[in-house]
């Protein structure tokens, strides 16, 4: 029994060996992320390949941070195993400056590249190049229970500010009844809980560097910031925040749970689908909060499709990306599955269409991605470009860092005062070793 | 009793192994100690300059250091603990009769086949969130507050995830070993009027000590590299109460992509690795020497 | 009497035993359930352990989205070929150590073992770049190699602990008889092995399914085996426990399968040396 089990597999194993592959096609590879839209995008991939019978899809998905640290060591080391590349805002602009993307100048005309939303296109461009074709964009906004919100006695203005999400979070907790005010992203991690609070600070004038790119934690604007945060979630948040990101907020605000939510546009039509959430009837949007000093706490996100230079197949490439980012792909969505569904945020086409204004949530997303700014992110100037990250390659690594230092400060392992002094103190040890103080 | 003819023929079945290995350790391993006295970041090529120890002494001032280096003992500590301790009771509890053993078997090694990051996953999302996870649900059952366990035991939540993984291998050497036991020495133990107590620690646990070392050895050597279980978990948080010293490199090389820092810190790691295995290899070579 | 106070002490180890077994086996049942779970009874409150509507819907999706079969033949070869590759280099050399030893024998097992406590991570860009130029990214072939490569002293010290129990004076006796070393090894050593061989190919196996580092690091779209499949399931944007659940039993069902098969040739050789 055994040895006959053996002796099954190694033939099996002997027989895919020598399966030899033979294509005529040309054969992309594309790497993506495991998001919805994407996800989506591969279903109705047929239309591409029905179009262009010569080429062949091959699909690489992974989840965001296991992608992200597979194309960076391939492209960095010229590895060539994509032809297609899905990156976000923080890659383009880095990579875009080093030569590492096929520029997107001579996308034909009825890409119609004006189109684009200008936010989003001035993330993906440098010295004048699209370097990167936004496949959807995203904000941050206020989600909230107009249930509980009206049950507070409280109502939620268009654009609040952060006095009013704190009020309104005490107000709404009622934590016998495992209701939570409001649930912030707690986790460590550049693009978990830094994002978010990178997102924050600008509204409360923070900054990570200053125009000699010296760490800035120490200043009072990060103090009253993060102060702000961890009195706000100890009051009316969650237990177990500092190991919540995007998806155990999700779950909570989907189970009834949260009261507000503040976090990407994106989760908008995962939480109106009545199929997945248990309050899609109940939600209500908002921009996210100011404190009065003229930055909204929200952030700009695209990601995007980008062709890695070197690659054999850069025509073909192109075909593909400008197939996957065009209007006729919005359209196809539409007919397919709805306009709810549309990959939102890249065309302003798409807000000027009367069909897509009937989705609720359209309109609070592009006003959202329309109050970001990525050249102008802070209220004093900053020598970096970004509003929830700085682009900069060494900001993944420091971010992570001092995102793992805030998680301690929620979690009650340190002080906000404690948690400050070490993210000053780390960020300062890696910009001296990166060269860019002294 | 060897013959020389027999010596050298073992030299040459010997030698792929020993070359293959050396190749794998050496070409890898030399090209990290090169890259650790470089300026190295892989995201900006072209940059590349001799620096000297900088790398090691950034690695090795970092305040996460010392924390990475207390929680990896603690890790590999704590699942040996666990494994061993659970592994010799459930070894005794199996090696009695009973209705259904195979099938208990079965249910007990099962989660040795399990993917460290779907395990990492499904404790992390199922188990332990404070508020839709089972054990909260089972807190509020019981009429107590639900403990959040990965903010405040990060460490202790990832020893479980862990100890849940190898307890079945523990589990089954030392089953295999205590099969072993002569019945007839047990017999006379008895005989002797020798309490359960005495028995265990006279016979029975002597006679499991060579399956003892046995998997602190093999465990030990997988232990050192846990990183899955905390990538999924709580990313070395908060602050430093996770990260071991495997992380700690991780973030160094593909989070900063700092190859010249990263290297340090996988030099650094792999001194710190042979410095218990000299313990282990002590150890064990004592025990097994007999 | 007796068997009556017998009978007593074996239902409550029964009992016992049988708890303990279905609470360490909970978290992947468990995962099973949740797998027929829609998305929103998966994160129920309170949880739901059998009165839910069970639903193939998940399954559909993963099939739909994932080339599942090429991902499961990838693990296969890749699990398969390193460990037979492995023990092709390893039972040569674990039968010259433990038959031959020479004075070095316990210092080379000794080094052999701590290569294995090198840690990837800080070894991935050398590995990688060397990969791209030979040509073996994303090519089963490199994963092999490197598999082949990580498992190897295992291999060798569980094969050497195993021969180690096979008396010598057998050997000689066959040698007496004229027997050639080939032949030693072929007739006399291997039937004796087999147990052990069978063993340390099994635990071999499982080890390199489960690899998440260098089979994902490793690969892209060609050869990427059941780790880059569940990676590409865990999703920090968008919560699907219920997909990633069908999609995690997917994952572990063959090797749990085979595991559960093939207890008994695994369990008889897992001794490393430690029974007398």
């Amino acid at each position: 029994m055994f040895k006959a089990g053996v002796c099954a597999v190694t033939g099996a194993v002997l027989a895919t060996f020598l399966a030899g592959q033979a294509d005529a096609a040309t054969k992309l590879t594309i790497a993506t992320v495991n998001n919805g839209d994407m996800v989506r995008m591969q279903k109705l991939a047929d239309d591409f390949t029905t179009k262009n019978p010569d080429i062949e899809l091959e699909w690489v998905t992974l989840e965001e941070n296991i992608l992200r640290q597979r194309v960076t060591t391939d492209i960095a080391t010229k590895g060539g195993q994509y032809d297609v590349m899905t990156i976000g805002t923080y890659e383009v602009p880095i990579w875009g400056e080093k030569g590492w993307l096929v520029s997107l100048n001579d996308l034909p005309s009825s890409y119609d590249v004006d189109d684009l939303l200008p936010a989003i296109r001035g993330g993906l461009t440098v010295n004048d190049q699209l370097y990167a074709s936004p496949f959807y964009g995203e904000s941050s906004m206020v989600m909230y229970r107009k249930d509980l919100m009206a049950k507070a006695g409280m109502e939620m203005p268009k654009a609040p500010t952060w006095d009013f999400i704190g009020k309104a979070a005490r107000a709404m907790t009622d934590k016998e009844n495992e209701i939570y005010g409001v649930c912030l992203r707690g986790k460590a991690g550049w693009g978990e809980n830094m994002a978010f609070l990178t997102a924050m600070s600008n509204s409360f004038g923070a900054k990570w560097f200053d125009m000699d790119w010296k760490p800035q934690f120490t200043g009072e604007a990060w103090k009253k910031t993060l102060g702000f945060y961890i009195d706000l979630m100890n009051d009316a948040g969650p237990p177990g925040a500092s190991s919540n990101g995007f998806n155990e907020n999700l779950a909570l605000f989907q189970s009834g749970k949260c009261g507000m939510w503040i976090d990407a546009t994106v989760a908008a039509s995962f939480v109106t689908n009545p199929k997945d959430s248990k309050v899609a009837d109940e939600v209500g949007f908002a921009l996210a909060p100011d404190a009065g000093l003229g930055k909204r706490g929200n952030w700009l996100w695209a990601w995007s499709l980008g062709i890695p230079a070197g690659s054999q197949k850069t025509d073909e490439a192109k075909k593909f990306v400008s197939w996957a980012t065009s209007k006729e792909y919005l359209a196809l969505v539409a007919s397919e599955e709805g306009w709810a569904n549309v990959p939102p945020g890249t065309r302003t086409s798409l807000y000027e269409n009367p069909e897509y204004a009937k989705v609720h949530f359209a309109q609070m997303t592009i006003d959202s991605i329309n109050a970001a700014d990525p050249t102008k992110p802070t209220v004093d100037p900053v020598p970096y470009v970004g509003v929830q990250f700085v682009a900069i390659p060494e900001f993944q690594g420091i971010a992570t860092s001092v995102g793992q230092q805030f998680s301690a400060a929620l979690a009650g392992a340190m002080s906000v005062d404690e948690a400050l002094e070490s993210a000053q103190a780390l960020t300062e040890r890696s910009m001296k070793k990166a060269g860019y103080i002294k | 009793m060897a013959t020389d003819h027999s010596r050298i023929a073992a030299r040459l079945m010997i030698s792929p192994a020993v070359l293959l290995l050396l190749g794998w350790m050496v070409v890898p391993l030399s090209m990290t100690i090169y890259f650790s006295f470089l300026s190295y970041n892989l995201l900006s090529p072209g940059t590349e300059e001799w620096i000297g120890l900088v790398n090691y002494e950034f690695f090795l001032t970092d305040p996460a250091f010392f924390a990475a280096l207390g929680n990896t003992l603690l890790l590999v500590g704590g699942v040996l603990l666990i494994t061993i301790v659970g592994g010799v009771g459930l070894a005794l509890l199996l090696d009695q009769p009973m209705w259904g053993q195979g099938i208990v078997r079965i249910l007990m090694i099962a989660p040795f086949f399990v993917m460290p990051t779907v395990s990492a996953l499904v404790w992390k999302n199922m188990f332990m969130n404070p508020v839709n996870g089972l054990f909260a649900h089972l807190a509020k059952f019981l009429g107590v507050a639900p403990f959040d366990f990965l903010a405040h035991a990060p460490l202790f939540s990832v020893v479980i995830i862990v100890a849940w993984q190898w307890l079945p291998f523990s589990t089954l050497i030392l089953l295999t070993a205590m099969q072993s036991l002569d019945q007839e020495q047990l017999e006379a133990a008895k005989m002797d009027g020798a309490k359960k107590f005495r028995r265990f620690f006279h016979i029975v646990l002597p006679h499991l000590s060579r399956a003892i070392t046995v998997v602190i050895l093999i465990q030990t050597i997988f232990l050192l590299s846990i990183f899955a279980e905390i990538l999924v978990t709580t990313n070395g948080g908060p602050g430093y109460a996770s990260t071991n010293i495997t992380y700690l490199v991780y973030a160094q090389s593909l989070l900063q992509f700092d190859v010249g820092g990263g290297s340090a810190g996988g030099i650094i790691a792999v001194i710190l690795a042979n410095i218990v295995a000299v313990f282990l290899m002590r150890m064990i070579g004592k025990n097994l020497e007999a | 009497m007796q068997t009556a106070l017998f009978d007593h002490k074996k239902a409550l180890v029964t009992v016992c035993a049988w708890a303990i077994g279905l609470a360490i086996f909970f978290p992947i049942l468990w995962t099973i359930l949740t797998g027929f779970k829609t998305e929103a009874d998966a994160i129920a409150s309170p949880p739901l352990f059998m009165g839910f509507d069970w639903t193939l819907e998940n399954y559909n999706e993963v099939l739909e989205r994932s080339n599942y079969f090429r991902h499961f033949m990838n693990s296969v070869v890749i699990s398969v070929g390193s460990t037979l590759l492995g023990l092709l280099i390893a039972i040569p050399a674990a039968w010259a150590m433990a038959f031959v030893p020479a004075k070095h024998t316990k210092d080379i097992l000794m080094w052999m073992l701590s290569t294995k406590m090198l840690p990837p991570v800080g070894v991935l860009i050398p590995i990688y770049l060397m990969f791209r130029d030979g040509g073996l990214l994303d090519t089963r072939s490199g994963l092999v190699l490197v598999l082949t490569m990580i498992n190897l002293p295992i291999i060798i010290w569980m094969l050497y602990t195993y021969f180690k129990e096979i008396p010598g004076e057998i050997l000689e006796a066959a040698r007496m008889d004229g027997a050639t070393l080939w032949s030693e090894i072929v007739y006399v050593l291997t039937p004796m092995a087999v147990p052990g061989i069978a063993s340390t190919l099994l635990l071999n196996v499982i080890l390199a399914w489960n690899e998440a580092f260098w089979t994902l690091n490793l690969t892209a779209a060609e050869a990427a085996p059941l780790t880059a499949f569940i990676a590409s399931y865990s999703s920090p944007e968008g919560l699907f426990y219920a997909k990633l659940s069908a999609a995690s039993t997917m994952a572990i069902a063959p090797i749990l399968i085979m595991g559960w098969f093939s207890q008994k040739q695994l369990v008889r050789g897992l001794t490393f040396g430690a029974v007398k």
